[in-house]
């Protein structure tokens, strides 16, 4: 466990929206979707948008800067422009916070 | 050869391509591209590319390897001259010929030239290529004059990169506003006001008479007599919808190649895609040439799937964005004469939204650095749009809420 950092309180997230927590120098994006938990990149692999600006549909979100979209369970990218997987990293739920080992994230899904 | 050959290298042609591959369409693909690039994204070049001149990045649709791991055959440099639809063929500039089963024209559109004395003087140029992009950045630097001749969304964020890098900057618009065909009024005086703050010569309600002078140093004659020099002309005042190849093989065309929903031109081989297009949108039950990034992404997607036997319709509403002084500009909707506007958040702080509404219906919307807000107004056009404007003008009221409540 002590790899893990701790993001954000899980009351922190909602379904509408992403939300962005900046650690070390990196951004991730946090998601709530079916009473799950997931965390990927904030930044975009095609261009310079947020995923935490971003436009959630069901377990998809829209980038906003050109409307390319993710797959934010599995970081596959399923709309164009977007062709490269965004990181994703497994989330621990423990003592009300969403944790992450920022070394074990993984990108899958590669076109 | 046949298959299926796209004629033009842009957005369009190169996502008609990836999407043919990624629909499973095994058949040839041949493309036939007169620039000597393979296709990449046109929007960096008014905006990234200038900001960073120093930058090698090209924002490739795909990288060269991917097209040959797709069985994808390139020809770069060359253009269609002729179309025997009758033998299924296309006459090429190198004095070959391509046969093919099905076509589809992704022939864009190219700027409109400055019909004026000198309007073609050695300094002027337009921004629609890496070579044109390429010409310019040199000039992004202190000391050097730029003309703009169009105070459209080229013009204006070619003027906007050239004063980040302190060059000295001039404009000059016929209409008496900018971006007129673009967004609103008061969008538009913003940005008038926005970039005189930061220092460009904007010049509304100007005739440009002629051009003179040495190669390097243009000399720009107004109406009022005044005379200006300058270091280099951009030339953006629009484009031209490349459907001369359409026309002359007696395709329907009315400003544009036309095709319906699917993408199919008055000819069932033959499908169009992207600036070169107007097509029938069955969401805003009009037909619309659209120049954008969008539309060449997308209606070129829609025809490829159409192609590999997966019917789609393309029907999205239009969506558009600039990038100005690292302002964020979004436009979604078509917008008429009629609409009264609401406006939300701090729109004169360029942190805001305008809402368009035409009777009961919000149908258009501009979005100042509100990325998130702007989705939610082209989500509730998308679903017809019937919202009140007191709930569009209410502040408590989320967009969200209100696209939530529509979706049901």
């Amino acid at each position: 466990m002590s790899d893990l950092i701790a993001l954000c309180s899980v009351d922190a997230v909602s379904e509408d929206a992403a939300l962005q927590v900046g650690h070390d120098g990196r951004d991730y994006a946090v998601y709530l979707y079916d009473g799950q938990y997931y965390v990927t990149a904030d930044l975009c692999t095609h261009g310079p948008g947020f995923m935490s600006d971003g436009f959630i549909e069901g377990c998809e979100v829209e980038c906003p800067f050109h409307q390319g979209k993710f797959n934010f369970i599995t970081g596959a990218p399923t709309a164009a422009p977007c062709t490269e997987p965004l990181r994703v990293w497994p989330v621990t739920v423990q003592d009300g916070q969403i944790w992450i080992d920022p070394n074990t994230g993984t990108v899958e899904g590669a076109t | 050869m046949t298959g299926v050959v796209i004629i033009g290298g842009g957005q369009a042609g190169g996502r008609a391509i990836e999407a043919l591959r990624g629909n499973g369409f095994a058949g040839a693909v041949t493309l036939i591209a007169s620039e000597r690039h393979l296709p990449y994204e046109r929007p960096p070049l008014s905006k990234e590319m200038l900001l960073d001149p120093a930058s090698t990045k090209i924002d490739w649709v795909r990288p060269a390897e991917w097209y040959a791991a797709h069985g994808v055959e390139c020809r770069l440099g060359v253009s269609a001259v002729s179309i025997d639809r009758a033998g299924k063929h296309v006459a090429l500039s190198d004095g070959t010929t391509t046969g093919y089963d099905t076509l589809i024209l992704a022939t864009g559109a190219s700027p409109r030239p400055l019909n004026i004395p000198g309007g073609d003087h050695p300094a002027c140029l337009a921004v629609r290529t890496l070579e044109d992009a390429a010409r310019l950045r040199p000039f992004m630097v202190a000391g050097k004059r730029i003309a703009v001749i169009g105070a459209g969304f080229i013009g204006l964020e070619c003027a906007a990169a050239a004063r980040g890098h302190g060059a000295d900057v001039m404009v000059l618009e016929r209409a008496p506003r900018v971006l007129a065909r673009g967004v609103p009024t008061r969008i538009s005086d913003l940005y008038a006001g926005l970039h005189r703050a930061k220092g460009v010569d904007l010049r509304l309600g100007v005739e440009l008479l002629r051009i003179d002078g040495p190669d390097d140093a243009p000399m720009l004659h107004l109406a009022d007599g005044r005379a200006i020099s300058a270091d280099v002309v951009v030339v953006g005042i629009g484009v031209i919808p490349e459907d001369g190849l359409a026309a002359s093989a007696g395709l329907t065309v009315n400003g544009g190649i036309v095709v319906d929903e699917y993408g199919r031109t008055s000819d069932p081989a033959i499908w169009a895609a992207g600036d070169v297009t107007r097509h029938f949108n069955p969401l805003l039950g009009q037909s619309l040439r659209l120049e954008s990034w969008q539309n060449a992404q997308n209606q070129a997607i829609a025809v490829a799937r159409n192609i590999a036997g997966i019917e789609t319709v393309y029907a999205e509403v239009p969506w558009f964005w600039s990038d100005q002084y690292g302002i964020n500009m979004q436009i979604t909707g078509i917008a008429g004469d009629d609409t009264h506007e609401v406006v939300r958040g701090d729109l004169d702080g360029f942190a805001g939204l305008l809402l368009q509404i035409s009777g009961d219906r919000l149908v258009a919307a501009v979005g100042l650095n509100a990325v998130r807000d702007l989705r939610f107004a082209k989500q509730i056009i998308q679903l017809g749009g019937a919202v009140s404007a007191a709930e569009l003008a209410d502040p408590a009221v989320k967009l969200a809420d209100v696209a939530k409540r529509m979706k049901g």
